[in-house]
Protein backbone atom coordinates (compact mmCIF):
# COMPACT_ATOMS: atom_id res chain seq x y z
CA UNK A 1 0.00 0.00 0.00
CA UNK A 2 2.73 2.31 0.54
CA UNK A 3 4.76 1.30 -2.75
CA UNK A 4 1.41 2.54 -3.93
CA UNK A 5 1.41 5.72 -2.21
CA UNK A 6 4.82 6.22 -3.15
CA UNK A 7 4.53 5.50 -7.13
CA UNK A 8 1.56 7.91 -7.28
CA UNK A 9 3.52 10.57 -5.53
CA UNK A 10 6.05 10.71 -8.22
CA UNK A 11 3.44 10.32 -10.92
CA UNK A 12 1.42 13.33 -8.98
CA UNK A 13 4.85 15.29 -8.95
CA UNK A 14 5.95 15.15 -12.50
CA UNK A 15 2.11 15.61 -13.66
CA UNK A 16 2.12 18.67 -11.71
CA UNK A 17 5.79 19.75 -13.22
CA UNK A 18 4.60 18.99 -17.07
CA UNK A 19 1.52 20.67 -16.21
CA UNK A 20 3.33 23.72 -15.54
CA UNK A 21 5.83 23.69 -18.13
CA UNK A 22 4.37 22.11 -20.62
CA UNK A 23 7.60 21.03 -22.26
CA UNK A 24 7.45 17.77 -23.36
CA UNK A 25 3.71 17.48 -24.23
CA UNK A 26 4.39 20.37 -26.36
CA UNK A 27 7.62 19.00 -28.09
CA UNK A 28 6.17 15.54 -28.98
CA UNK A 29 2.97 16.39 -30.15
CA UNK A 30 4.49 18.98 -32.85
CA UNK A 31 7.52 16.82 -33.54
CA UNK A 32 4.44 13.82 -34.00
CA UNK A 33 2.78 16.62 -36.29
CA UNK A 34 5.61 16.76 -38.50
CA UNK A 35 6.96 13.74 -39.15
CA UNK A 36 3.31 12.57 -40.20
CA UNK A 37 3.23 15.59 -42.31
CA UNK A 38 7.04 14.84 -43.80
CA UNK A 39 5.78 11.39 -44.79
CA UNK A 40 2.32 12.06 -46.18
CA UNK A 41 4.09 14.33 -48.51
CA UNK A 42 7.07 12.06 -49.49
CA UNK A 43 4.56 9.02 -50.14
CA UNK A 44 1.23 10.79 -51.26
CA UNK A 45 -1.06 8.37 -49.96
CA UNK A 46 -4.11 7.06 -52.13
CA UNK A 47 -6.75 5.58 -49.83
CA UNK A 48 -5.79 1.93 -50.48
CA UNK A 49 -2.00 2.34 -50.54
CA UNK A 50 -2.50 4.91 -47.41
CA UNK A 51 -3.69 1.97 -45.40
CA UNK A 52 -0.47 -0.43 -46.07
CA UNK A 53 1.91 1.88 -44.45
CA UNK A 54 -0.52 3.70 -42.32
CA UNK A 55 0.27 1.36 -39.28
CA UNK A 56 4.09 1.73 -39.52
CA UNK A 57 4.54 5.65 -40.25
CA UNK A 58 1.86 5.85 -37.00
CA UNK A 59 4.32 3.97 -34.68
CA UNK A 60 7.32 5.87 -36.43
CA UNK A 61 5.84 9.22 -35.72
CA UNK A 62 5.19 8.10 -31.91
CA UNK A 63 8.44 6.38 -31.45
CA UNK A 64 10.34 9.58 -32.68
CA UNK A 65 8.54 11.71 -30.44
CA UNK A 66 8.72 9.61 -27.47
CA UNK A 67 12.59 9.67 -28.49
CA UNK A 68 12.54 13.48 -27.95
CA UNK A 69 10.28 13.73 -24.58
CA UNK A 70 12.34 10.97 -23.04
CA UNK A 71 15.80 12.37 -23.14
CA UNK A 72 14.30 15.19 -21.49
CA UNK A 73 12.32 13.61 -18.78
CA UNK A 74 15.01 12.64 -16.26
CA UNK A 75 17.08 16.02 -17.20
CA UNK A 76 14.71 17.85 -14.42
CA UNK A 77 15.12 15.14 -12.25
CA UNK A 78 19.02 16.44 -11.96
CA UNK A 79 18.31 20.66 -11.49
CA UNK A 80 19.16 20.93 -7.99
CA UNK A 81 20.15 17.44 -7.33
CA UNK A 82 16.77 16.30 -6.93
CA UNK A 83 17.74 12.75 -8.27
CA UNK A 84 20.15 12.59 -5.31
CA UNK A 85 17.82 13.40 -3.28
CA UNK A 86 15.51 10.75 -4.53
CA UNK A 87 17.93 8.40 -4.07
CA UNK A 88 18.35 8.72 -0.34
CA UNK A 89 14.61 8.80 0.27
CA UNK A 90 13.19 5.53 1.75
CA UNK A 91 10.84 5.20 -0.70
CA UNK A 92 12.15 2.24 -3.14
CA UNK A 93 14.20 2.90 -6.46
CA UNK A 94 11.39 0.86 -8.55
CA UNK A 95 8.81 3.23 -6.88
CA UNK A 96 10.02 6.15 -8.87
CA UNK A 97 10.32 4.20 -12.03
CA UNK A 98 6.83 3.30 -12.27
CA UNK A 99 5.88 6.96 -11.31
CA UNK A 100 7.71 8.18 -14.31
CA UNK A 101 6.90 5.49 -16.75
CA UNK A 102 3.08 6.27 -15.61
CA UNK A 103 3.68 9.93 -16.26
CA UNK A 104 5.42 9.70 -19.76
CA UNK A 105 2.95 6.80 -20.85
CA UNK A 106 -0.03 9.53 -19.67
CA UNK A 107 2.05 11.90 -22.10
CA UNK A 108 2.06 10.27 -24.97
CA UNK A 109 -1.27 8.69 -24.64
CA UNK A 110 -2.31 12.07 -25.05
CA UNK A 111 -0.79 13.02 -27.97
CA UNK A 112 -1.74 9.91 -29.63
CA UNK A 113 -5.22 10.77 -28.89
CA UNK A 114 -4.77 14.13 -30.61
CA UNK A 115 -2.50 12.38 -33.45
CA UNK A 116 -5.39 10.01 -34.00
CA UNK A 117 -7.72 12.02 -35.85
CA UNK A 118 -5.48 13.94 -38.26
CA UNK A 119 -4.02 10.94 -38.66
CA UNK A 120 -7.41 9.64 -40.13
CA UNK A 121 -7.88 12.54 -41.74
CA UNK A 122 -4.52 12.84 -43.56
CA UNK A 123 -4.02 9.55 -44.80
CA UNK A 124 -8.17 9.11 -45.32
CA UNK A 125 -8.62 6.05 -43.15
CA UNK A 126 -11.22 4.18 -41.45
CA UNK A 127 -10.68 1.05 -40.47
CA UNK A 128 -11.83 -2.02 -42.31
CA UNK A 129 -11.17 -4.88 -39.41
CA UNK A 130 -12.12 -4.69 -35.88
CA UNK A 131 -11.35 -1.11 -34.95
CA UNK A 132 -11.89 -1.55 -31.31
CA UNK A 133 -8.90 -4.20 -31.15
CA UNK A 134 -6.82 -0.42 -31.49
CA UNK A 135 -7.75 0.10 -27.78
CA UNK A 136 -5.72 -2.76 -27.05
CA UNK A 137 -2.77 -2.33 -29.67
CA UNK A 138 -1.94 1.33 -29.10
CA UNK A 139 -1.96 1.07 -24.62
CA UNK A 140 0.46 -1.93 -25.12
CA UNK A 141 2.66 -0.73 -27.63
CA UNK A 142 3.00 2.61 -25.75
CA UNK A 143 3.68 0.83 -22.60
CA UNK A 144 6.49 -1.25 -24.41
CA UNK A 145 7.89 2.02 -25.67
CA UNK A 146 7.80 4.53 -22.52
CA UNK A 147 8.44 1.88 -20.35
CA UNK A 148 11.81 0.37 -21.86
CA UNK A 149 12.53 3.96 -22.94
CA UNK A 150 12.18 5.49 -19.47
CA UNK A 151 14.46 2.84 -18.24
CA UNK A 152 17.03 3.53 -20.83
CA UNK A 153 17.05 7.20 -20.33
CA UNK A 154 17.72 6.72 -16.96
CA UNK A 155 20.92 4.58 -17.99
CA UNK A 156 22.10 7.28 -20.58
CA UNK A 157 22.26 9.88 -17.96
CA UNK A 158 25.69 9.11 -17.33
CA UNK A 159 27.13 9.01 -20.72
CA UNK A 160 28.30 11.58 -22.67
CA UNK A 161 26.35 12.37 -25.85
CA UNK A 162 23.42 10.98 -24.22
CA UNK A 163 20.87 12.10 -26.68
CA UNK A 164 22.82 9.86 -29.58
CA UNK A 165 22.73 6.88 -26.84
CA UNK A 166 19.10 6.16 -26.48
CA UNK A 167 18.10 5.43 -30.26
CA UNK A 168 21.00 3.65 -30.44
CA UNK A 169 19.78 1.29 -27.70
CA UNK A 170 15.69 1.67 -27.59
CA UNK A 171 15.95 0.81 -31.47
CA UNK A 172 17.28 -2.50 -31.10
CA UNK A 173 15.79 -3.47 -27.67
CA UNK A 174 11.90 -2.18 -28.81
CA UNK A 175 12.26 -4.09 -32.60
CA UNK A 176 10.15 -7.25 -31.83
CA UNK A 177 7.61 -4.95 -29.99
CA UNK A 178 7.49 -2.48 -33.21
CA UNK A 179 6.98 -5.59 -35.34
CA UNK A 180 4.37 -7.09 -33.68
CA UNK A 181 2.64 -3.44 -33.08
CA UNK A 182 3.13 -2.56 -36.76
CA UNK A 183 1.60 -5.76 -38.05
CA UNK A 184 -1.20 -5.80 -35.45
CA UNK A 185 -1.82 -2.30 -36.81
CA UNK A 186 -1.93 -2.78 -40.56
CA UNK A 187 -3.81 -5.96 -39.59
CA UNK A 188 -6.56 -4.09 -38.40
CA UNK A 189 -6.75 -1.27 -41.15
CA UNK A 190 -6.71 -3.74 -43.91
CA UNK A 191 -8.25 -6.32 -42.40
CA UNK A 192 -5.46 -8.82 -44.20
CA UNK A 193 -4.72 -10.26 -41.49
CA UNK A 194 -7.13 -13.15 -40.02
CA UNK A 195 -8.45 -12.58 -36.29
CA UNK A 196 -6.27 -15.39 -35.07
CA UNK A 197 -2.98 -13.83 -36.90
CA UNK A 198 -3.80 -10.26 -34.84
CA UNK A 199 -4.22 -11.84 -31.29
CA UNK A 200 -1.05 -13.69 -31.48
CA UNK A 201 0.52 -10.51 -32.65
CA UNK A 202 -1.27 -9.07 -29.46
CA UNK A 203 -0.37 -11.81 -27.16
CA UNK A 204 3.19 -11.28 -28.21
CA UNK A 205 2.92 -7.71 -27.17
CA UNK A 206 1.59 -8.49 -24.14
CA UNK A 207 4.42 -11.11 -23.37
CA UNK A 208 7.16 -8.16 -24.54
CA UNK A 209 5.68 -6.00 -22.01
CA UNK A 210 5.34 -8.40 -19.43
CA UNK A 211 9.17 -9.39 -19.58
CA UNK A 212 10.87 -6.41 -20.31
CA UNK A 213 8.56 -3.84 -17.50
CA UNK A 214 10.55 -6.83 -15.05
CA UNK A 215 13.88 -6.56 -15.94
CA UNK A 216 13.42 -2.80 -15.44
CA UNK A 217 11.67 -3.09 -12.46
CA UNK A 218 14.46 -5.67 -11.18
CA UNK A 219 17.46 -3.67 -12.35
CA UNK A 220 16.53 -0.27 -11.90
CA UNK A 221 17.71 0.15 -8.59
CA UNK A 222 21.04 -0.51 -9.99
CA UNK A 223 21.20 1.80 -12.64
CA UNK A 224 19.99 4.95 -10.28
CA UNK A 225 22.94 3.82 -7.37
CA UNK A 226 25.44 3.17 -10.38
CA UNK A 227 28.57 5.34 -9.55
CA UNK B 1 61.66 -7.00 -11.12
CA UNK B 2 58.46 -7.20 -13.10
CA UNK B 3 60.52 -6.92 -15.96
CA UNK B 4 62.11 -10.50 -14.94
CA UNK B 5 59.08 -12.17 -14.12
CA UNK B 6 58.27 -11.19 -17.85
CA UNK B 7 60.55 -12.53 -19.59
CA UNK B 8 60.22 -15.91 -18.07
CA UNK B 9 57.35 -18.28 -20.10
CA UNK B 10 54.79 -18.68 -17.33
CA UNK B 11 52.55 -21.89 -16.75
CA UNK B 12 49.59 -19.81 -18.42
CA UNK B 13 51.00 -18.80 -22.42
CA UNK B 14 52.32 -22.24 -22.33
CA UNK B 15 48.68 -23.53 -21.91
CA UNK B 16 47.44 -20.99 -24.56
CA UNK B 17 50.19 -21.70 -26.79
CA UNK B 18 49.62 -25.58 -26.97
CA UNK B 19 46.05 -24.98 -27.11
CA UNK B 20 46.58 -22.37 -30.17
CA UNK B 21 48.38 -25.77 -31.63
CA UNK B 22 45.96 -28.06 -31.20
CA UNK B 23 43.43 -25.78 -32.70
CA UNK B 24 44.66 -25.02 -35.65
CA UNK B 25 45.52 -28.84 -35.82
CA UNK B 26 41.73 -29.61 -35.50
CA UNK B 27 40.50 -26.90 -38.28
CA UNK B 28 42.41 -28.57 -40.58
CA UNK B 29 40.78 -31.96 -40.12
CA UNK B 30 37.28 -30.02 -39.59
CA UNK B 31 38.58 -28.28 -42.96
CA UNK B 32 39.75 -31.66 -44.90
CA UNK B 33 36.62 -33.52 -43.44
CA UNK B 34 33.81 -30.34 -44.71
CA UNK B 35 35.09 -29.96 -48.39
CA UNK B 36 36.91 -33.35 -49.65
CA UNK B 37 35.64 -36.46 -47.50
CA UNK B 38 32.00 -35.58 -47.32
CA UNK B 39 30.48 -37.01 -49.65
CA UNK B 40 28.35 -33.93 -52.15
CA UNK B 41 25.02 -33.24 -51.35
CA UNK B 42 22.25 -34.91 -53.70
CA UNK B 43 20.25 -32.05 -53.27
CA UNK B 44 22.02 -28.51 -53.03
CA UNK B 45 25.52 -29.65 -54.23
CA UNK B 46 28.84 -28.15 -52.80
CA UNK B 47 26.64 -25.16 -52.06
CA UNK B 48 26.09 -27.77 -49.22
CA UNK B 49 29.27 -27.47 -47.86
CA UNK B 50 28.69 -24.05 -46.14
CA UNK B 51 26.50 -26.03 -43.77
CA UNK B 52 29.67 -26.69 -41.77
CA UNK B 53 30.49 -23.77 -41.40
CA UNK B 54 27.18 -22.05 -40.72
CA UNK B 55 25.74 -24.56 -38.56
CA UNK B 56 28.15 -25.13 -35.48
CA UNK B 57 29.10 -21.55 -35.97
CA UNK B 58 25.40 -20.44 -35.41
CA UNK B 59 24.78 -22.82 -32.51
CA UNK B 60 27.93 -21.10 -31.13
CA UNK B 61 27.27 -17.67 -31.58
CA UNK B 62 23.77 -18.14 -29.18
CA UNK B 63 26.67 -19.83 -26.75
CA UNK B 64 28.96 -16.88 -26.10
CA UNK B 65 25.67 -14.44 -25.32
CA UNK B 66 24.94 -17.33 -22.53
CA UNK B 67 28.85 -16.21 -21.20
CA UNK B 68 28.67 -12.78 -21.84
CA UNK B 69 25.38 -12.96 -19.60
CA UNK B 70 26.35 -15.19 -16.47
CA UNK B 71 29.59 -12.78 -16.72
CA UNK B 72 27.65 -9.31 -16.33
CA UNK B 73 25.19 -10.92 -13.37
CA UNK B 74 28.56 -11.84 -11.81
CA UNK B 75 29.64 -8.90 -12.24
CA UNK B 76 26.68 -6.69 -11.38
CA UNK B 77 26.79 -9.14 -7.99
CA UNK B 78 30.15 -8.59 -6.99
CA UNK B 79 30.29 -4.59 -8.17
CA UNK B 80 29.99 -3.57 -4.60
CA UNK B 81 30.90 -6.79 -2.65
CA UNK B 82 34.02 -7.22 -4.33
CA UNK B 83 35.33 -4.76 -7.03
CA UNK B 84 38.24 -6.67 -7.89
CA UNK B 85 36.37 -9.89 -8.81
CA UNK B 86 33.87 -7.80 -10.70
CA UNK B 87 36.69 -6.09 -12.95
CA UNK B 88 37.58 -9.35 -13.89
CA UNK B 89 33.85 -10.21 -14.72
CA UNK B 90 33.56 -7.28 -16.76
CA UNK B 91 36.24 -8.82 -18.47
CA UNK B 92 35.05 -11.60 -19.52
CA UNK B 93 31.86 -9.80 -20.61
CA UNK B 94 33.61 -7.25 -22.88
CA UNK B 95 35.52 -10.98 -24.17
CA UNK B 96 32.75 -12.94 -24.93
CA UNK B 97 30.71 -9.88 -26.49
CA UNK B 98 33.34 -8.72 -29.22
CA UNK B 99 33.55 -13.16 -30.03
CA UNK B 100 29.89 -12.82 -29.99
CA UNK B 101 29.99 -10.27 -32.75
CA UNK B 102 32.19 -11.70 -34.86
CA UNK B 103 30.53 -15.29 -34.74
CA UNK B 104 27.26 -13.51 -35.44
CA UNK B 105 28.83 -11.69 -38.28
CA UNK B 106 30.02 -14.99 -39.86
CA UNK B 107 26.21 -16.97 -39.26
CA UNK B 108 25.26 -13.52 -41.52
CA UNK B 109 27.11 -13.36 -43.97
CA UNK B 110 27.92 -17.46 -44.56
CA UNK B 111 24.23 -17.65 -44.43
CA UNK B 112 23.61 -15.15 -47.13
CA UNK B 113 26.04 -16.45 -49.32
CA UNK B 114 23.84 -20.31 -49.10
CA UNK B 115 20.65 -18.03 -49.01
CA UNK B 116 22.24 -16.65 -52.33
CA UNK B 117 22.66 -20.08 -53.47
CA UNK B 118 20.31 -21.99 -52.80
CA UNK B 119 16.81 -19.28 -52.69
CA UNK B 120 18.28 -16.75 -54.76
CA UNK B 121 18.25 -13.83 -52.57
CA UNK B 122 20.53 -12.55 -49.56
CA UNK B 123 18.35 -11.48 -47.61
CA UNK B 124 14.51 -12.05 -46.28
CA UNK B 125 12.44 -10.94 -43.43
CA UNK B 126 12.22 -14.25 -42.01
CA UNK B 127 11.71 -14.95 -37.61
CA UNK B 128 14.83 -16.77 -37.72
CA UNK B 129 16.96 -14.07 -40.05
CA UNK B 130 15.11 -11.14 -38.66
CA UNK B 131 16.03 -12.44 -34.98
CA UNK B 132 19.56 -12.89 -35.34
CA UNK B 133 19.96 -9.95 -37.26
CA UNK B 134 18.39 -8.34 -33.55
CA UNK B 135 20.75 -9.88 -31.71
CA UNK B 136 23.97 -8.95 -34.02
CA UNK B 137 22.04 -4.70 -33.59
CA UNK B 138 21.89 -5.29 -29.62
CA UNK B 139 25.94 -6.75 -29.32
CA UNK B 140 26.83 -3.64 -31.68
CA UNK B 141 24.96 -0.97 -29.35
CA UNK B 142 26.47 -3.27 -25.90
CA UNK B 143 29.86 -2.50 -27.60
CA UNK B 144 29.12 1.16 -28.75
CA UNK B 145 27.38 1.82 -25.08
CA UNK B 146 30.98 0.86 -23.76
CA UNK B 147 32.35 3.73 -25.94
CA UNK B 148 30.21 6.29 -25.02
CA UNK B 149 29.74 6.12 -21.24
CA UNK B 150 32.01 7.48 -19.29
CA UNK B 151 35.11 5.47 -17.72
CA UNK B 152 33.48 3.80 -14.09
CA UNK B 153 30.47 3.67 -15.25
CA UNK B 154 30.57 2.00 -18.65
CA UNK B 155 30.34 -1.56 -16.81
CA UNK B 156 27.53 -1.11 -15.24
CA UNK B 157 25.76 0.02 -17.79
CA UNK B 158 27.32 -2.56 -20.29
CA UNK B 159 26.08 -5.41 -17.61
CA UNK B 160 22.62 -4.11 -17.76
CA UNK B 161 22.34 -3.86 -21.60
CA UNK B 162 23.51 -7.52 -21.56
CA UNK B 163 21.01 -8.86 -19.51
CA UNK B 164 18.24 -7.48 -21.93
CA UNK B 165 20.33 -9.02 -24.63
CA UNK B 166 20.29 -11.77 -23.09
CA UNK B 167 16.60 -11.88 -22.96
CA UNK B 168 16.31 -11.84 -27.36
CA UNK B 169 19.03 -15.12 -27.45
CA UNK B 170 16.52 -17.78 -26.38
CA UNK B 171 13.85 -15.98 -28.97
CA UNK B 172 16.65 -16.41 -31.58
CA UNK B 173 16.77 -20.33 -30.78
CA UNK B 174 13.47 -20.70 -30.71
CA UNK B 175 12.12 -18.72 -33.71
CA UNK B 176 12.42 -21.75 -36.38
CA UNK B 177 10.46 -24.03 -33.90
CA UNK B 178 7.45 -21.20 -32.64
CA UNK B 179 7.03 -19.61 -36.34
CA UNK B 180 7.04 -21.47 -40.02
CA UNK B 181 9.69 -19.82 -41.93
CA UNK B 182 11.64 -19.41 -45.22
CA UNK B 183 15.12 -20.63 -42.68
CA UNK B 184 15.70 -24.71 -43.02
CA UNK B 185 13.73 -26.32 -40.23
CA UNK B 186 15.73 -27.54 -37.09
CA UNK B 187 18.87 -30.17 -37.63
CA UNK B 188 18.93 -31.13 -34.18
CA UNK B 189 15.80 -31.86 -32.11
CA UNK B 190 13.84 -30.85 -34.70
CA UNK B 191 11.36 -33.78 -34.25
CA UNK B 192 10.81 -36.71 -36.94
CA UNK B 193 13.14 -36.37 -39.80
CA UNK B 194 15.87 -33.90 -38.41
CA UNK B 195 19.55 -35.00 -37.19
CA UNK B 196 22.38 -35.94 -39.74
CA UNK B 197 23.37 -38.92 -41.85
CA UNK B 198 26.12 -40.85 -40.54
CA UNK B 199 28.63 -39.45 -43.65
CA UNK B 200 27.86 -36.12 -42.54
CA UNK B 201 28.42 -36.60 -38.66
CA UNK B 202 32.70 -36.15 -38.64
CA UNK B 203 32.68 -33.65 -40.34
CA UNK B 204 30.39 -31.54 -38.32
CA UNK B 205 31.58 -32.50 -34.99
CA UNK B 206 35.44 -31.92 -36.04
CA UNK B 207 34.10 -28.56 -37.22
CA UNK B 208 32.09 -27.63 -34.02
CA UNK B 209 34.97 -28.71 -32.06
CA UNK B 210 37.18 -26.84 -33.99
CA UNK B 211 35.90 -23.49 -33.81
CA UNK B 212 34.37 -23.92 -30.28
CA UNK B 213 38.32 -24.02 -29.33
CA UNK B 214 38.95 -21.30 -31.56
CA UNK B 215 36.35 -18.94 -29.74
CA UNK B 216 37.82 -20.31 -26.54
CA UNK B 217 41.44 -19.67 -27.49
CA UNK B 218 40.20 -16.01 -28.96
CA UNK B 219 38.04 -15.01 -25.99
CA UNK B 220 40.83 -15.96 -23.12
CA UNK B 221 43.14 -13.93 -25.36
CA UNK B 222 40.67 -11.02 -25.29
CA UNK B 223 40.36 -11.49 -21.54
CA UNK B 224 43.80 -11.54 -20.95
CA UNK B 225 44.49 -8.35 -22.85
CA UNK B 226 41.48 -6.66 -21.01
CA UNK B 227 42.98 -7.57 -17.80
CA UNK B 228 46.47 -6.22 -18.54
CA UNK B 229 44.88 -3.32 -19.76
CA UNK B 230 42.96 -2.36 -16.22
CA UNK B 231 46.11 -3.29 -14.40
CA UNK B 232 47.89 -0.69 -15.80
CA UNK B 233 44.99 2.02 -15.53
CA UNK B 234 44.99 0.54 -11.84
CA UNK B 235 48.92 1.21 -11.76
CA UNK B 236 48.69 4.77 -13.39
CA UNK B 237 45.69 5.58 -10.90
CA UNK B 238 48.10 4.53 -8.25
CA UNK B 239 51.21 6.35 -9.31
CA UNK B 240 49.03 9.24 -9.74
CA UNK B 241 47.99 9.53 -6.24
CA UNK B 242 51.51 8.79 -4.98
CA UNK B 243 52.68 11.26 -6.92
CA UNK B 244 49.73 13.81 -5.93
CA UNK B 245 50.90 12.76 -1.63
CA UNK B 246 54.42 13.74 -2.15
CA UNK B 247 53.92 16.81 -3.84
CA UNK B 248 51.65 18.38 -1.17
CA UNK B 249 54.75 16.58 1.46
Amino acid sequence: MTYLRHVLDHLRKDLRLEWRSRDSVNGMLFFALLVVIVFSLAFDPTATESRLIAGGILWVAILFATITALNQSWAREQRNQVLDAQRMAPSPASALFLGKVFSNMLFVLLVELVLAPLFVVFYNLHALGNGWLLALVMPLGTWALVCNGTFFAALGLRTRNREMMLPLVLFPISLPALLAMIQATTGILTAELDPIQIGWWIRLLAGYDIIFTTVCLLLFDIVISAE
Amino acid sequence: MNRQADQTIRPMQLVAFSWLVVTLGVLVIGFREAIFLVPTDAAQGDVGRIFYYHVPIAMLSLAFPFLNFAASLAFLYWRHRDPLKALSADAMALASAEVTIVYLSIVLSTGMLWGKAAWGIWWTWDARLTSLLLLWLLYVSYLIVRRFSSTGQSQTIAAILSVFAAVDSPIVYMSIRWWRTQHPAPVFGGGPGSGLDKSMMPAFVWNIAAWAMWGIFITGYRYALERRRQIAEQDAALSAIEASLELTQ
